[in-house]
């Protein structure tokens, strides 16, 4: 327990109530512990602004969301007509609701750049693995956050969006079925399901979201910020144990995102009042017609942050199954000739009973496999990565095209997903598929190869 | 740490009351997760429905709502049943025997799929993820469709093809054939959609 401290003989009478307060609760400390005196790195760039974007797109949907919930309705016969009312006929309700659907795509944008950052300068590398296994746990929540959101206006899409991903449930064997049942508490998408939806999305989702955006900052003030050198800072202290190479957060980093703000606040400001909708992209044509369970619209895609995970999805064929058992065979094989006494044993078994899964189950199943593998996947990436350097910048050229590639597949991937299948687009996210499985799959492997640059002891940075 | 000899029997009673604690935590969320099943009142909403097809022209389809989902009535044209035995071959059971997704009832497992020939009765839900397929009933070459297609259904979303039987065509995302609902004829003019009892 804290000594008990007197303010100083005729103190402000500021400084006396924040003596009382700090007597009872650290506000001072927690203030100085996670601003005034939380070093951050000197040389972040444009990228480290992603970060403070999507806590204030996290503040802008509660805020919103709280205010549309005054007037939305979850009851199957009543939810479509009340977002209209809102959009119509409650004061400012339409800027309201475009500012939480712009919100949602906001999100995805700013937390898709912020997750990029991370792995361009290894900012998942030890010791901020839990900083980054929080912030994956975090994009699994707003992708439940987006998905349940989404059947809420009870429109077209809405309606046979949530159909689609709940029947995905249906396809994991022996259980599968039951599950959906218990997911849609009805047989069919119906009142039951979008009241559960209502609940999931306004408070156990968003709970459990700012649980973990609390533990993601506490992690990363706990082990300091990485930056665009992958130079621990921390390494190098002045007399008084700050870094060196340290600026505080508060005012140097606070000051430094109030422009990233504004500037964020101008482009979001000008999508809500001039393209709300995006064409089609943000807000779907489909989810102005009101729910029909005896007809589905000619073509239903999910909305585009969805749309990679969908692709891969759609991609797993029954060709593709067959493609990954020869590839689970051709690394068995690998393993056999490069790999010891066990290794080869483990690899043999292993794949032999990968591949008989692969054939007894339907593909059906491995698409939603594939599809949750590729998120989950991301969790692991502290352990995948073997690179000696943390950072881009000192890694071989050839590492960046990589990341290129990556980059253009992912966007391929999102582009297909958005259009209707067809032989050549779903031959195109089959090799995508492939390629983003190998980028992380094999990474161990190739993370080690190629010529590194030497790491400097300090970061590099030029004063303006 | 402290170097006091450690109390065996309170570290058992520690034990045994976390574990049934445990046990206490995991029969609290019984009601919880069975809360997330249909409801009475869901279950209850399953009840047969009867159709009038006096209405029902040749070669057109109605939908009917039984438990939520389209039940399609199709009366088929005589050129359409003599199609359907011909396709057997491109077809992934043409003789209705699965029944990983649902069991085709006994009545409908013939080369027609119905207990009265002409009168097509399937629940409109695909197989595969859940959508309503779409009518493609004139036969012949037409966008998304092959240049011999016979006349049948489209899922709009993952392309899947059923012909006119709602039977599903080889190499495509949907696993099975459309259900076939538990269904009696009453009358040439009423169908009941749900329940297939003899009396």
């Amino acid at each position: 327990m804290a000594e008990f401290k007197q303010a100083p003989v005729g103190a402000s009478r500021g400084t006396q109530f924040m003596t009382w307060v700090d007597n009872r609760f650290p506000a001072t400390k927690l203030f100085k512990e996670h601003m005034s005196e939380y070093y951050a790195p000197k040389n972040f760039n444009i990228w480290y602004v992603f970060g403070s974007l999507s806590l204030l797109v996290l503040v802008i949907q509660i805020v919103t969301g709280i205010f549309l919930v005054m007037h939305y309705k979850p009851d199957a016969a009543l939810a479509f007509g009340s977002v209209e009312y809102i959009m119509r006929d409650v004061p400012w309700g339409w800027l309201i609701r475009y500012m939480h659907s712009t919100g949602a795509s906001a999100f995805f944008v700013v937390v898709y750049l912020h997750m990029f950052r991370g792995l361009l300068y290894g900012s998942y590398r030890k010791p901020r693995e839990l900083v980054w296994i929080f912030g994956c746990a975090i994009f699994l929540c707003l992708m439940a956050e987006g998905f349940f959101g989404y059947l809420l206006p009870w429109g077209q899409m809405s309606y046979w969006g949530a159909q689609v991903i709940v029947n995905l449930f249906a396809a994991i064997p022996f259980v599968g079925p039951d599950l959906a049942l218990l997911i849609r508490g009805d047989y069919v998408v119906g009142d039951a399901t979008l009241n559960r939806f209502f609940s999931f999305h306004v408070i156990a989702v968003p709970l459990v979201l700012l649980g973990l955006v609390v533990a993601h900052i506490i992690a990363l003030h706990e082990v300091g910020s990485n930056n665009p050198d992958g130079v621990e800072i921390k390494a190098t202290k002045d007399a008084n144990g700050v870094p060196l190479d340290g600026i505080a957060f508060h005012p140097y980093y606070t000051v430094h995102d109030i422009l990233a703000v504004s500037v964020f606040l101008v482009v979001f400001s000008a999508i809500i009042f001039f393209a709300p909708e995006m064409g089609g992209y943000f807000l779907e044509y489909n989810n102005f017609i009101p729910a029909d369970p005896l007809k589905t619209p000619l073509h239903i895609a999910p909305v585009w942050y969805f749309t990679p995970f969908y692709s891969m999805l759609r991609a797993t064929t029954d060709t593709m199954v067959d493609v990954l058992c020869v590839i689970t065979g051709l690394a068995a094989l690998l393993a056999v000739l490069k790999g010891s006494g066990k290794v080869k044993v483990g690899a043999v078994i292993g794949a032999v009973v990968l591949i008989v899964l692969m054939k007894t189950f339907d593909a059906k199943f491995w698409g939603v496999v594939l599809m949750g593998g590729a998120v989950i996947i991301l969790f692991f990436l502290p352990w995948l990565d073997h690179s000696p350097v943390k950072s881009i910048r000192y890694r071989p050229g050839w590492h960046s095209a990589l990341y290129a590639i990556f980059v253009v597949f992912f966007l391929i991937l999102g582009y297909l997903g958005i259009q209707p299948p067809s032989p050549i687009g779903t031959l195109v996210a089959q090799t995508g598929t492939v390629f983003y499985f190998a980028f992380f799959l094999l990474m161990p492997w190739w993370s080690r190869m190629g010529h590194f640059k030497p790491v400097p002891q300090r970061v590099v940075f030029q004063a303006h | 740490m402290s170097d006091a000899v450690v109390d065996r029997s309170r570290r058992t009673w520690i034990a045994m009351s976390c574990g049934a604690g445990a046990i206490g935590g995991v029969a609290v969320a019984v009601p919880f997760v069975a809360s997330m099943e249909p409801s009475e009142r869901a279950k209850a909403a399953g009840a047969p429905v009867t159709a009038d097809i006096s209405a029902l022209q040749p070669g057109t389809k109605m939908t009917v709502a039984w438990r939520g989902k389209p039940v399609w009535i199709v009366r088929r044209t005589a050129a359409e049943l003599a199609e359907l035995p011909k396709i057997d071959g491109e077809l992934a059971d043409p003789k209705s025997l699965r029944t990983n997704f649902s069991t085709t009832p006994p009545y409908a497992r013939n080369d027609w799929r119905s207990i009265k020939p002409e009168i097509l009765v399937v629940v409109g839900i695909c197989s595969h993820l859940g959508c309503s397929p779409s009518d493609k009933f004139t036969p012949g070459a037409q966008p998304s469709l092959p240049n011999d297609w016979p006349g049948g259904f489209l899922c709009p979303c993952h392309g899947s093809t059923f012909d006119m039987a709602g039977r599903v065509f080889k190499n495509k995302p949907a696993p099975d054939n459309l259900e076939v609902p538990p269904y009696k004829i009453l009358s040439d003019t009423v169908v009941m959609i749900g329940d297939d009892s003899k009396a």
